[in-house]
């Protein structure tokens, strides 16, 4: 073993670091939204031990959550990810130079979206019937109205996600995985908004997502879905695609006039 | 529409900056069916920039493209003409993941080829992957993924064809065949090709008109032959050398 060329490989990483502010994020961007979303789920659950609740059904909440949540990374991924294998591929100036317009690119993400999340319910499903006897259906039909809203949440961060890949080149690439997550601590995925202090209690009314699992919840604990609740995540997801897609077009073309079009595929 | 005999191509005073630095400095030519212009120029001189310009993929700072008379900054024109050029490049490449025959239907589909399958199992035999053709892309040698680039930019039958380096990884065997089929094509289907290379005998060769590119300005404009002799070269390599160490005719 020579220590010139561990010290090497060591500082071929290290600079890595000096050159890319994601990098240099993510070393802190994980441990802290972990601490966050399990220390909120620790609160719920001695909140629910403390009032005696012992036979909550915590194989649905938990596997519900897991499954409904992976529907919107999956959605996410399905744009963001796509993106990028054409970026890995070297094959984007190839698409770029047909007569392929971006509304029909970005349309071709959203079906790659929804086969993914129909993969991901089917597998899921089967999965948590076979392995823990959950029965994902028993969310009835408000199944449907719940995947709606995460799909379309989904899109709307992976349009966002891919527009600043699209701006900002690879060194950005770390975004398509870690930007969903951001919203997981807001979104109460494993515990209800009340557990969030009072402050994350606003902010969570912004996030669709947060409808959704309150919405799961209810019915797990046999209360039915609040209509208004979900039409409110309905309209909070029309906006949020809207400016997603604004957002994606206008630096399209900012990316264009910028010459950054021609070299993302290079 | 363009009729035969016009130019298909014509720029006018094209200009890239990119802030205080201009890419392209307001050049202006034109590309006639069943030509091949060649550009040359040392590396950074703007060649890309123009390419990526006249693709839609760099929009112009000021300037005009026509491209069969139509405009590639309106959204509606530039599908219809992109639907009739295609591109290629040594440095772009394929879905790895996919064999040759599906990234090829791919593309077909993408281009609205009717006869899909008949014409992906032309351009494999024509391109010399048969063998490979079922083999995925992360696989191929550099050769054969040129290869299947250049066929890709066949899938279209384009009238107007950009290349830019096509033959860089190619062996000299290859490297000859797919400049004779280029010829080929190019006189019996009428082809328009612009082309870029670095290497001087193959634009001697292949060019019918080159263009000489230096810090974003065409500084030079002929035959092989006309330009060899306006800088008074030994030959094209020798000019081009002439061109990059800033000498003028």
């Amino acid at each position: 073993m020579k220590w010139h060329r561990i010290s090497a490989m060591f500082l071929r990483h290290i600079y890595l670091y000096r050159h890319s502010l994601t990098r240099l994020v993510e070393i802190f961007y994980w441990p802290l939204l972990d601490l966050l979303v399990w220390g909120f789920v620790s609160i719920y659950l001695s909140r629910l031990s403390s009032e005696g609740k012992n036979t909550t059904n915590f194989l649905g909440l938990f596997l519900g959550a897991l499954i409904l949540w992976d529907i919107l990374f999956r959605s996410q991924q399905g744009i963001s990810v796509s993106f990028l294998e054409e970026v890995w591929a070297r094959n984007f100036l190839n698409l770029f130079v047909s007569s392929l317009t971006i509304g029909e690119y970005l349309f071709s993400l959203m079906l790659v979206s929804v086969f993914k999340v129909a993969l991901v319910i089917m597998i899921s499903s089967l999965l948590a019937w076979v392995l823990y006897s959950f029965n994902l259906f028993i969310l009835g039909i408000s199944l449907l109205p719940f995947v709606l809203n995460l799909v379309m949440l989904g899109w709307a961060i992976g349009l966002l996600t891919t527009a600043l890949i699209l701006r900002f080149g690879q060194q950005a690439e770390v975004l398509a995985w870690g930007v969903a997550f951001l919203f997981q601590p807001l979104s109460a995925v494993f515990y209800p908004v009340s557990v969030l202090p009072r402050f994350l209690q606003k902010l969570a009314m912004f996030i669709p997502a947060s409808y959704v699992f309150e919405g799961m919840r209810a019915v797990i604990f046999g209360r039915g879905i609040s209509l208004e609740q979900l039409a409110r995540a309905f309209l909070l997801n029309l906006i949020y695609l809207s400016l997603s897609l604004f957002f994606f077009f206008r630096m399209f073309k900012s990316v264009r006039a910028k010459g950054l079009l021609g070299r993302m595929g290079e | 529409m363009t009729e035969a005999g016009l130019p298909l191509l014509v720029v006018n005073k094209l200009c890239k900056s990119y802030n205080s630095f201009q890419a392209v400095k307001c050049v202006s030519f034109d590309l006639y069916p069943g030509e091949i212009l060649g550009l040359l120029g040392p590396n950074g001189a703007g060649k890309t920039t123009i390419i990526h310009m006249l693709l839609g993929l760099t929009s112009p700072t000021s300037g005009e493209i026509r491209i069969f008379g139509l405009n590639p900054e309106k959204a509606r024109e530039r599908e219809k003409i992109l639907s009739r050029m295609n591109f290629s490049s040594s440095y772009v490449a394929m879905p790895y993941s996919l064999t040759i025959r599906e990234s090829l239907h791919v593309f077909a589909r993408l281009y609205g080829v009717k006869k899909a399958r008949a014409k992906v199992d032309m351009l494999i035999e024509q391109f010399e992957l048969k063998e490979v053709a079922n083999r995925p892309v992360r696989t191929l040698s550099s050769g054969q993924m040129t290869r299947l680039n250049l066929a890709k930019s066949f899938v279209n039958d384009p009238d107007i064809l950009l290349l830019d380096e096509p033959t860089a990884s190619l062996d000299p065997d290859i490297a000859d065949r797919t400049r004779k089929y280029l010829l080929e094509v190019k006189k019996s289907r009428n082809m328009a090709i612009l082309y870029t290379s670095h290497n001087m005998q193959e634009m001697e060769e292949i060019s019918d008109r080159l263009l000489f590119i230096h810090h974003g300005e065409i500084i030079a404009g002929g035959t092989p032959e006309e330009l060899i002799a306006r800088f008074r070269g030994e030959d094209l390599e020798d000019v081009f050398l002439k061109v990059a160490r800033e000498v003028r005719p």
